[in-house]
């Protein structure tokens, strides 16, 4: 608490309310609207914030069940949504816990181990990973699609294919692993190999054990990275069962067949997880993050 | 540059160091039980390479070299690394670096070397497949003409095929089954066809399926249909000679590859598809910078993606910065359900958010434009004027981005002194005072490397202009699509993707794009490292 308080300051309290409420209304806006598009009769409806006439129509659609309108109609889901936000967890907790895996012994190497090249392999490592993954699609279509001729798990329409395509985007999460592991001090470790200790035994004994914060925050950094990638997905998943969250929602939203109610409620249906995961971690996620950026 | 740690993971961190010291304890006493038995590794690295080698085999047996290649040259350092002593080092680093290596620097290498080909829809296979093509190539002979009768016995098929030339010469296939599946059947000199013979319009009905039936006569003459009446001997077209030149067996004509176009000529000079990627140098880098029609939109679209950058970093780091001086601000209580609320659009993922604006923002029936309708009497054509479209993705884009900065930037601002404005406070200073000649000085040094690697990621922020606009509306005049809101990698993407499919311009163009990041990221490095050098 500061000790020299300026005199009007409960004027500059209010002020700055009004204006963060102001703000936070813009901000909100495009969650409010898609709520309420969410319940309103039909996919061309327009009206006011809270719905005229409700109806669970676009709900029963995105939850798969056969929806019967006031006409008697009865109208079937269009897309499997469910399936694609099982396939988008499926994929992103495989490729999160690959990562983690990855990412921590690398950045153990890298924070700890003495060897040659280090500090040009990570120079050289902080650049590549400047190479958008958009651009080496033609490479990874060839590649799943040869591969594929070879191992059929691991070909084009296939999850593993997608989950490995995913690995090469590590640099920035052994970044941040490293920066914890420099944080914590040596002598834990010096004093195992006193003991006898391997390396392999000091890190998976006594830095891993310590170091679980910031292996949460990558784990939940990739999750919402690999749950958020589309590109890739798009190019190397075709067939509808198979499609992951962020390919198959824009399938609402095409031109001449424009399901902007279904959308909201697919929309509000799967971001919802995603956000509150986010939400819950974001302690740890805000520390994670300025960490990170502090160090580069 | 440090920050005042965490003072809750810091006393977690304290328990769990006293734990592991005991963990420690009884740890040593397991060492060296631990240290023996390199049985099973050497076995699991055996086995691991078997697999791999059996995959190169194969791939390499499919006419690959790099694929095959890439993947025995990391085998081999692999097996190094983990059965050696020297390599003890990079057992830790060697499984990130594998990831890296094969997605990361393998598609750039395999993008580099694919601009100096042609590769694209047209040029899509190897000659050796075009080749194969050619030479599976079939015609008909003509010598050998056979008029079809078909009899059927419930779902059971046979044909009855009698020599145009020789009433008597009949042949009888075996029965077999219309299911539209190409398959070959066998016919004997024989009169003896099962069930009812049918008129002309069931074979009619049948022509789909009669057409994938290849009829094997004697096991040497190979028929298959010519017309509705007849089927008719076939045979390949082509044969080879030297230098892969193809000599039409029956005009006596050849065709040769041509390897600078990719196509096979005849002797008029006439492409035959399909074509096969060839080397063409550096052509498709020429075609950037010398051709009107693509250099101008190229030029102009990296201007653009420029702008866009610098504007969207400018943009979230002025607002990121001002919400989280707010956001530290002591009298304002209620701070922390703000913050929430702020960092919010942070958390719902990008490719929700963007189509729900894509939805907002429609002209006809979004409610923005109702909204401004109803407030202004306007309605902006965000989708089809290129300013309008341009703003509109600036919004979107800071929407998006300020949370992020907010977030840096509240982490950083803990770490100013609070005597530093104590005394400014003393002085009389009010809050621009302070935000300009204590606050910004002292975020300078640590947000410079945020901001460049915020830049290089708004410079391929592909996700957002594809979801968004699609890179429209187009450019008028281009020889290949380009639109006014397209940054470089859109553009790239629908020139390998969309439009045309030219796969070598696309890595070409690509190519150029890593150059530019990845200048922009080693300048990063080198401003990170002088920033933490003092």
């Amino acid at each position: 608490m500061a000790m020299v308080q300026p005199r009007n300051l409960q004027y500059r309290v209010w002020a700055a309310r009004i204006v963060m409420i102001a703000l936070l209304c813009l901000i909100m806006f495009p969650f409010l609207m898609i709520i309420s598009v969410s319940f309103r009769t039909g996919n061309f409806a327009t009206g006011s914030l809270i719905p005229d006439n409700p109806s669970l129509e676009h709900w029963a659609m995105v939850l798969g069940i056969p929806y019967e309108t006031a006409d008697g109609n009865i109208i079937q889901p269009t897309f499997p949504v469910l399936t694609w936000l099982w396939n988008s967890i499926k994929v992103s907790l495989t490729t999160s816990a690959l990562i983690l895996m990855l990412s921590t012994t690398g950045a153990y190497a890298f924070a700890r181990l003495r060897f040659r090249l280090k500090n040009h392999l990570l120079t050289s490592m902080m650049i590549l990973q400047m190479f958008p993954a958009v651009l080496a699609l033609v490479a990874f279509h060839a590649f799943f699609n040869k591969l594929g001729g070879v191992v059929p798990w691991l070909g084009l329409n296939t999850h593993s294919a997608l989950v490995m395509s995913y690995l090469g985007g590590i640099t920035m999460h052994i970044w941040l692993i490293k920066g914890y592991f420099e944080s914590i001090d040596v002598a834990l470790e010096e004093s195992a190999y006193i003991d006898g200790a391997t390396p392999w035994q000091a890190f998976r004994h006594i830095l891993l054990p310590l170091s679980v914060p910031i292996l949460a925050v990558v784990f939940v950094l990739s999750f919402i990275g690999v749950i958020g990638e589309y590109p890739i997905a798009s190019v190397l998943l075709q067939g509808v069962d198979k499609l992951t969250l962020a390919v198959g929602v824009k399938q609402f939203l095409y031109a001449q067949n424009y399901l902007w109610g279904d959308f909201a409620a697919a929309a509000i249906l799967t971001g919802m997880p995603i956000t509150l995961v986010f939400l819950m971690a974001q302690r740890y996620l805000v520390n994670g993050l300025t960490a990170g950026g502090v160090k580069g | 540059m440090a920050l005042p740690a965490n003072a809750e993971s810091m006393a977690t961190r304290d328990d769990y160091a006293n734990k592991t010291v005991e963990k420690i304890m009884t740890i040593s006493a397991n060492v060296r039980t631990l240290l023996s038995g390199n049985g099973p590794k050497w076995a699991l690295v055996a086995l691991i390479d078997l697999a791999l080698l059996y995959v190169v085999f194969l791939l390499y047996a499919q006419g690959e070299m790099l694929f095959p290649l890439t993947l025995l040259v990391l085998g081999s350092v692999g097996t190094w690394v983990f059965t050696s002593k020297g390599g003890y080092c990079y057992r830790y680093v060697y499984p990130c670096l594998l990831g890296i290596i094969m997605f990361i620097v393998f598609p750039l290498v395999y993008t580099f070397s694919i601009s100096f080909t042609n590769y694209g829809s047209a040029n899509i296979l190897s000659l050796e497949r075009v080749k194969e093509i050619h030479l599976d190539k079939q015609v008909k002979t003509g010598d050998q003409v056979y008029r079809l009768a078909l009899y059927q016995d419930n779902d059971q098929y046979q044909l009855q095929l009698t020599d145009k030339n020789d009433s008597e010469n009949i042949y009888t296939s075996e029965a077999f089954t219309l299911d539209g599946q190409a398959k070959e059947v066998t016919a004997q000199p024989d009169t003896s066809a099962q069930g009812q013979r049918l008129s002309m319009r069931d074979i009619v009905k049948q022509r789909t399926a009669l057409g994938e039936i290849t009829v094997n006569l004697n096991g040497n003459t190979r028929l298959v249909m010519s017309s509705l009446r007849e089927f008719a001997a076939m045979a390949p077209q082509y044969r080879e000679e030297a230098d892969n030149v193809l000599v039409d067996i029956h005009t006596g004509e050849s065709i040769r590859p041509d390897m600078v176009t990719g196509f096979y000529v005849n002797v008029d000079g006439e492409q035959i598809a399909p074509g096969f990627s060839v080397y063409v140098g550096g052509e498709n880098y020429q075609l950037l910078l010398e051709d009107k029609g693509i250099r101008e939109p190229f030029f102009k679209i990296f201007v653009w993606t420029l702008v866009f950058s610098a504007l969207s970093v400018t943009l979230c780091g002025i607002i990121g910065l001002l919400l989280a001086n707010l956001m530290q601000w002591e009298p304002l209580k209620e701070r922390g359900i703000y913050r929430v609320l702020l960092i919010l659009p942070y958390a719902v993922p990008a490719f929700i958010s963007i189509l729900i604006f894509k939805g907002l923002f429609n002209q006809n029936f979004g409610e923005i434009n109702m909204i401004l309708e109803g407030l202004f009497g306007i309605e902006p054509e965000w989708m089809t004027n290129p300013t309008f479209a341009r703003m509109m993705i600036l919004i979107v884009n800071t929407w998006l981005g300020y949370p992020y900065m907010m977030i840096v930037c509240m982490g950083l601002l803990k770490a100013i002194l609070d005597d530093l404005y104590e005394a400014s406070a003393i002085d009389g200073a009010n809050p621009i005072h302070n935000l300009l000649f204590i606050t910004l000085p002292s975020l300078a040094k640590p947000m410079a490397p945020i901001l460049i690697a915020s830049f290089a990621f708004n410079f391929n922020n592909f996700v957002l202009i594809d979801l968004l606009t699609a890179g429209g509306p187009m450019r008028p005049g281009t020889s290949i699509e380009a639109g006014f809101t397209d940054l470089l990698v859109n553009f790239t993407f629908r020139t390998a993707f969309v439009a045309g499919q030219d796969f070598g311009l696309a890595s070409a163009i690509a190519t150029m794009i890593f150059l530019i990041v990845g200048f922009i990221s080693w300048v990063n490095l080198r401003a990170t490292r002088s920033s933490q050098e003092y």
